[in-house]
């Protein structure tokens, strides 16, 4: 956040202290406390605003509960930060069974001393009010929890609670007032829940409240296909990604999509990985891919792409690398039945464990799950080689735009961990072939085109390098086959301005590139 | 005066009360909750409760098993069920709806 705006949002809140003023001024981050969730830490430049109250608000089932629980262990786990659940809706029983298919293990937790849940039950036919009071009793028991574990995390589940089993709202509003600003001298970082209300982020107002940063969850239906997002509404002096991040619950939990690396700054190795195709190898420039690079088939039906994703994916696990392959159009057992009709045994690399096929309808979720499900997969098995066949089938799951930002994600993500993608594309027939491919072309560092062409009675399959940066790749169209024994480039037909011979192909090719 | 509906339950006015006032510290809304509560007592329970009080700045870790949230509480442990009235008791009318000693109107 420009320095400017910073100050504006905070006068218009509340005066700016001398410490939050210093802060802005000099331009520095306040301290974080980091969640541990991924992507979120990423969005929050390191967490949320340690030793101070966030709000995070959302509707029902958009994730609260889960994402306050998931801080809590993780600080209790990752960051030896114990913590304080203070809950209003659920006791700590139903808490611990909704989590601990997440592997979240509360009463060990518990037991551990790492975490502690208090259960607060308000019911308003038990209580008969008359006269003053105040909620020095909540004070107490929070207090009493923090004290005995050393907490430094506290979160609130869901306070507003309290309006729907007390009467008096006038002493219930003064006494959060009171309580926010009492975890903050405490000097622990809380997390405190909201409902989303109407025409505001929480029914009773809670941004009144809490106002150094603001999370709010989204959970919507769009064609059937459920999505959910977060934003950092505010973040007083710190600066902030603005924007909607999907977000998925899965089988580990919270994961935001990170966005760190959008800053394009990943590094540029100069290691090769072969293509799988030794005449191919010499097209680009003698010695196949970058790693870590990203490199796009395209080509209309039946023109073997999925081929050559295979000879990509048999060498990498000949050199003993661990690659995955997305699927998106037949199942894993049709493709290792037709890889191994033309000779290309993907079977005992499965077997080994190098090998990995994941096959999805793209209709069976929307981008956002799809995405996050890859990177969750991506994370576990740490491949080097990942490839996406075809990835034109996801892009009939969203907009233009959606697509392309998910896209550029999940690239972005790949090409940070330096893991080399290949992603085929399926092309309909008669396009033009660099316009259909504008919505991703320009993340590519690699682009081949292949085309079945019609000469005579028979078509000839041809392959280019459309582009491929870094290296001096050849200009040529080359025809190959595909036999029994795999895909293999013919040697350079029509007019042979480069060598007829692909060892001098090569030779060739290694000179250009020394020269640059 | 007609206590409850069902003749099985013994009415309260019959039975020992056992009251215990929760508090945080002496401060004027609980100084002026136990003299409320000694008032009433005295008034409609006489020879027939007991109030214990408790201190939450010095016993903490009581507030969570009565389920304490605001102070002053004043909790009915006996006869049951359980009852609970917050506030300084000023309003003795609801004091004594809260206490079952007489009908909700």
């Amino acid at each position: 956040m420009p320095l400017g705006n910073a100050t504006e949002v905070n006068r218009m809140q509340r005066p700016t202290s001398d410490d939050e003023r210093r802060r802005i001024t000099r331009g520095g981050e306040a301290p974080k406390t980091p969640t541990g969730i991924p992507g979120l830490d990423e969005i929050t430049r390191g967490g949320l605003p340690r030793g101070r109250p966030t709000l995070v608000c959302g509707g029902p089932g958009s994730g609260k509960t889960l994402l306050a629980l998931t801080f809590l262990v993780n600080g209790a786990l990752l960051f030896d930060e114990p913590g304080v659940l203070m809950t209003f809706e659920e006791n700590e029983e139903e808490i611990a069974s909704d989590v601990a298919s997440l592997g979240f293990d509360l009463p060990g937790l518990i037991a551990a001393r790492k975490l502690a849940v208090d259960y607060v039950r308000v019911e308003r036919s038990e209580i008969e009010e008359t006269g003053e009071y105040d909620l020095e009793g909540l004070f107490v028991r929070l207090d009493y929890a923090i004290r005995t574990l050393g907490a430094k995390r506290v979160v609130l589940d869901t306070i507003e609670s309290l309006f729907a089993g007390l009467t008096n709202d006038a002493i219930l509003r003064s006494e959060l007032r009171r309580l926010f600003r009492w975890l903050k001298d405490q000097g622990v970082t809380a997390l405190i829940t909201g409902e989303r209300g109407d025409g505001a982020l929480t029914r009773q107002g809670l941004e009144e409240y809490v106002s150094d940063a603001v999370i709010l969850l989204d959970h919507r239906v769009h064609d059937q296909v459920s999505t959910r997002r977060l934003r950092v509404v505010k973040y007083r002096g710190s600066h902030h990604g603005t924007n909607e991040y999907p977000f998925l619950i899965g089988a580990d939990g919270i994961s935001v999509l990170p966005v760190s690396s959008l800053a394009l700054q990943h590094g540029a190795p100069l290691e090769r990985v072969s293509s799988g195709v030794a005449r191919l190898d010499a097209m680009l420039s003698g010695e196949g891919y970058y790693r870590g690079s990203t490199i796009l088939v395209s080509g209309t039906a039946g023109t073997g792409k999925t081929s050559l994703a295979a000879h990509f994916l048999d060498a990498a696990c000949r050199r003993g690398e661990r690659c995955l392959c997305f699927l998106f159009e037949e199942s894993p057992q049709q493709l290792l039945r037709n890889m191994r009709s033309i000779g290309i045994d993907l079977a005992p690399w499965v077997a080994a464990g190098l090998l990995e096929f994941h096959a999805d309808r793209p209709s069976r979720y929307g981008l956002e799950t799809h995405l996050v499900t890859m990177y969750d997969i991506v994370a576990n098995f740490r491949p080097t080689v990942t490839v996406i066949d075809p990835v034109t089938n996801l892009m009939t799951v969203g907009t233009h735009s959606d697509v392309q930002a998910m896209l550029t994600r999940l690239i972005d993500h790949l090409k940070t961990a330096n893991i080399t993608a290949m992603l085929t594309s399926l092309m309909p027939g008669q396009t033009d072939i660099e316009r259909t491919e504008n919505t991703i072309s320009s993340l590519m560092d690699t682009w081949m085109v292949l085309a079945n062409e019609l000469s005579g009675d028979r078509h000839r399959r041809k392959l280019y390098v459309l582009k491929s940066r870094g290296m001096a790749h050849s200009n040529e169209l080359c025809e190959f086959v595909i036999t029994n024994h795999g895909l293999t480039l013919l040697a350079a037909a029509g007019p042979a301005r480069e060598a007829a011979n692909d060892v001098d192909l090569a030779s060739l090719n290694r000179d250009h590139h020394a020269v640059i | 005066m007609q206590l409850s509906e069902n003749p099985s339950i013994v009415p309260a006015r019959e039975l020992t009360f056992s009251l215990r006032l929760y508090v945080a510290g002496q401060t004027p809304k609980s100084v002026l909750a136990f003299t409320n509560l000694k008032q009433i007592c005295e008034e409609h329970l006489l020879g027939r409760y007991e109030i214990e009080i408790i201190d939450l700045l010095e016993n903490p870790q009581l507030a969570r098993g009565d389920q304490i949230l605001a102070v002053p509480t004043l909790v009915r442990r006996l006869p049951e069920p359980i009852k609970k009235i917050i506030g300084d008791l000023s309003n003795t009318e609801r004091v004594l709806v809260g206490l079952d000693l007489r009908a909700r109107q």
